[in-house]
């Protein structure tokens, strides 16, 4: 009878904190659905593009059907005539209904001279081949009696590619589709992944040299002192990014204030090159991004009480012992959540290294930003972003374990 | 006397880190009164030229306007959708929750090229592209984060009884939000509110990739200024923003302060 009630009872209650839960995740829901729709969904958009192919298996339905088995064989020659006539034939027709362009762009991102050849050989087609199509074709152009052409036709081939991947990792497929390292003198990106880690580890570290004895004494200081000396801290986090850049382009500029001031101390007698390049870059990023280190280590700071440190040199040990091995530990979270969260801010950066950088500073960002809105080339652009974006969700999966989700503070 | 020598270099160094950080702020502001149009000090005279050509600019207030709609787009949404989930996600534990609080916040994480680049993908067939109201969208889910935080923390010192002692005396749900939650959590509203605007009135990476000439907004055209030719003109209008920027701060610090008082923290 009595376990029977505490039996209805337990019931109920969870029913009760399940009706709760549920309601609680109805509100939750508008925000879930938008992020889902207007953020989620592009990004996922774009993961789709990095492997989505090309419109030729549309506009050359048959050609690419015809070139599977072909591409399946172990050692490759030139494909035999039934390809060829597949090819003139929905040549001709991709002409006329002007999908041709599209085809071309797509295979001239696998050499740049592919789209002259295509267009220049859909305009001189016969009606009827002279012997066999073959030999037709390559009477147009002899590049059609080469592997390499109809190599580049058959990557194109297909729905899905691991084309723009491999790219984005400098690594190509051959004429016969076996994997292997781009040409050095093409291969950027890695080169640029590799360049945009090494300026965000650069930024990061010293950002937690300037930030940490900023926020020792911050946190150190009476609660009013603190708070007013915090405004400056975040001044320049809410001033915006192009500000902050436009400031640092003057102040770094071969007759700008730094420089003359440097000249009037007796310094240096020549001005130095600080923008556009390399210096610039981490100055100005080391700028934007210190407030992100300033604050996750003061908040933590705050919280070790002073007791620790006096009881330390108290018992005798000198102020850096007590240091390092009482308080450093204790302010170690903040560290790590001040190096992790300037780390990732850092390696999406992209305005500023764009404008102060040179040629040789520029992060992946740009890159993929160039390639989407320069050259057109959406695939590798997307392929690009999707290597940025596995190296960012690593890291922060790593923050939300090691600080969690919650540890996100606004100062 | 060690300990005075340690003081006196502690200060210095953050005295110097403080200074590293608001005096590039301050160098152009004498600059955007410049008379002449180099941009070096000291200056040779004063004048008001750069804002007179800043204000009566049909571009920069054509830029002015469009940054402000799509701001109040992308606030007016983050602001109701990240509020609502606060609260909804307040003192409610289940499974997956820190999975579902790590999705909703990534958008302050993500890299802002791979928002951009996938929302002009999203964006193109859906005829949102060069439209104010997509960048606005497109802001919004950048900005809703922020909401949820600032609200959020503000919910962690809100005493629930009060709002069942609200609803046993009688009142409906909405009755109890609007006249016990909302004050209370006010402060955090807002905040969030100043920081969505924020991020949108300062966004010009997706701005860059979903807008034409004619939804050019502020940041965009100060992008494009500074990197054809840095002019006077941009240091005046970078000047403005840093008084917008004095101003938002101190609002949302004076918020923080009351919200602390109300919920009786300090």
């Amino acid at each position: 009878m009595v376990a029977d009630e505490t039996r209805n009872l337990r019931a109920s209650l969870r029913r009760a904190e399940r009706r709760r839960t549920l309601r609680g995740l109805g509100l939750t829901l508008p925000l879930i659905l938008f992020t889902l729709v207007f953020f989620i969904v592009p990004i996922a958009g774009m993961l789709v593009k990095s492997v989505q192919n090309g419109p030729m298996p549309d506009i050359l339905p048959q050609t690419s059907a015809l070139l599977q088995p072909w591409r399946a064989s172990a050692e490759r020659g030139v494909p035999d005539e039934a390809v060829f006539a597949a090819f003139a034939g929905e040549l001709r027709t991709a002409s006329q209904e002007r999908t041709l362009p599209e085809l071309a762009t797509r295979l001239n991102f696998e050499n740049a001279g592919y789209r002259s050849l295509l267009m220049a050989t859909a305009r001189r087609l016969p009606e009827a081949p002279t012997g066999t199509w073959r030999e037709t074709l390559t009477g147009i152009n002899p590049q059609w009696g080469e592997v390499a052409i109809w190599a580049a036709l058959g990557r194109a081939s297909t729905r899905v590619t691991d084309n723009y991947l491999l790219a984005a990792l400098d690594h190509r497929r051959d004429d016969n589709d076996r994997i292997q390292a781009t040409d050095p003198s093409r291969a950027v990106y890695v080169a640029s992944l590799l360049r945009t880690l090494e300026i965000s580890g650069i930024v990061t570290l010293l950002c937690l040299l300037l930030a940490y004895p900023l926020a020792y004494r911050l946190a150190t200081l009476p609660e009013s002192t603190a708070n007013l000396l915090m405004i400056l801290v975040l001044l320049p986090f809410w001033t915006s990014l192009l500000v902050r850049t436009a400031s640092w382009l003057v102040i770094l500029q071969r007759e700008g204030p730094l420089n003359d001031a440097l000249r009037w101390l007796g310094l240096i007698s020549q001005p130095l090159e600080l923008v556009f390049n390399r210096p610039g870059v981490i100055i100005a990023m080391t700028h934007v991004l210190l407030p992100f280190m300033v604050l996750p280590i003061y908040s933590v700071m705050k919280g070790i009480p002073p007791n620790y440190m006096r009881a330390a040199t108290s018992l005798g040990a000198p102020f850096f012992t007590a240091f390092r091995r009482v308080y450093f530990p204790l302010s170690l979270p903040g560290v790590t959540a001040g190096c992790l969260l300037v780390f990732i801010l850092a390696i999406g950066y992209y305005i500023t290294p764009l404008l102060i950088g040179g040629a040789n500073d520029q992060m992946v960002s740009s890159l993929i930003s160039f390639l989407a809105l320069q050259t057109l080339n959406w695939g590798l652009a997307a392929a690009l972003g999707t290597v940025l974006l596995v190296i960012t969700v690593a890291l922060y999966f790593v923050y939300s374990r090691v600080v969690g989700t919650d540890g996100v503070k606004l100062g | 006397m060690a300990a005075r020598i340690r003081g006196i270099v502690l200060w210095s160094v953050s005295i110097a880190v403080l200074a590293f950080l608001v005096l590039p702020l301050l160098v152009i502001v004498p600059i955007s009164f410049s008379s002449a149009s180099f941009l070096s000090l000291p200056i040779p005279g004063v004048s008001l030229r750069w804002y007179e050509t800043l204000l009566t600019s049909p571009v920069w207030g054509r830029a002015m306007l469009n940054s402000l709609i799509v701001g109040a787009i992308a606030t007016s949404i983050a602001v109701t959708l990240g509020t609502l989930a606060a609260i909804g996600l307040h003192r409610n534990e289940f499974r997956g929750k820190s999975l579902l609080m790590g999705v909703l916040i990534s958008p302050m994480i993500v890299p802002i090229v791979i928002v951009a680049l996938g929302s002009y993908f999203f964006y193109a067939p859906l005829g949102l592209a060069s439209s104010l109201f997509g960048l606005g969208l497109a802001h919004a889910a950048l900005g809703a984060p922020f909401v949820l935080i600032t609200v959020s923390a503000t919910l962690t010192g809100f005493d629930p009884n009060l709002a069942r002692a609200a609803s046993s005396l009688g009142a409906s749900p909405i009755t109890v939000f609007r006249r016990v939650t909302l004050p209370v959590i006010a402060p955090g509203v807002i905040s969030g509110a100043l920081f969505a605007f924020v991020t949108s009135f300062d966004e010009v990476v997706v701005a860059l990739f979903l807008t034409g000439p004619l939804q050019r907004t502020l940041p965009r055209q100060m992008f494009d200024g500074i990197r054809e030719n840095i002019s006077p003109t941009i240091l005046a209008a970078a000047t403005l923003l840093i008084v917008f920027a004095v101003v938002l701060l101190l609002t949302a610090e004076l918020l923080r302060r009351r919200s602390q008082r109300l919920r009786g923290i300090s």
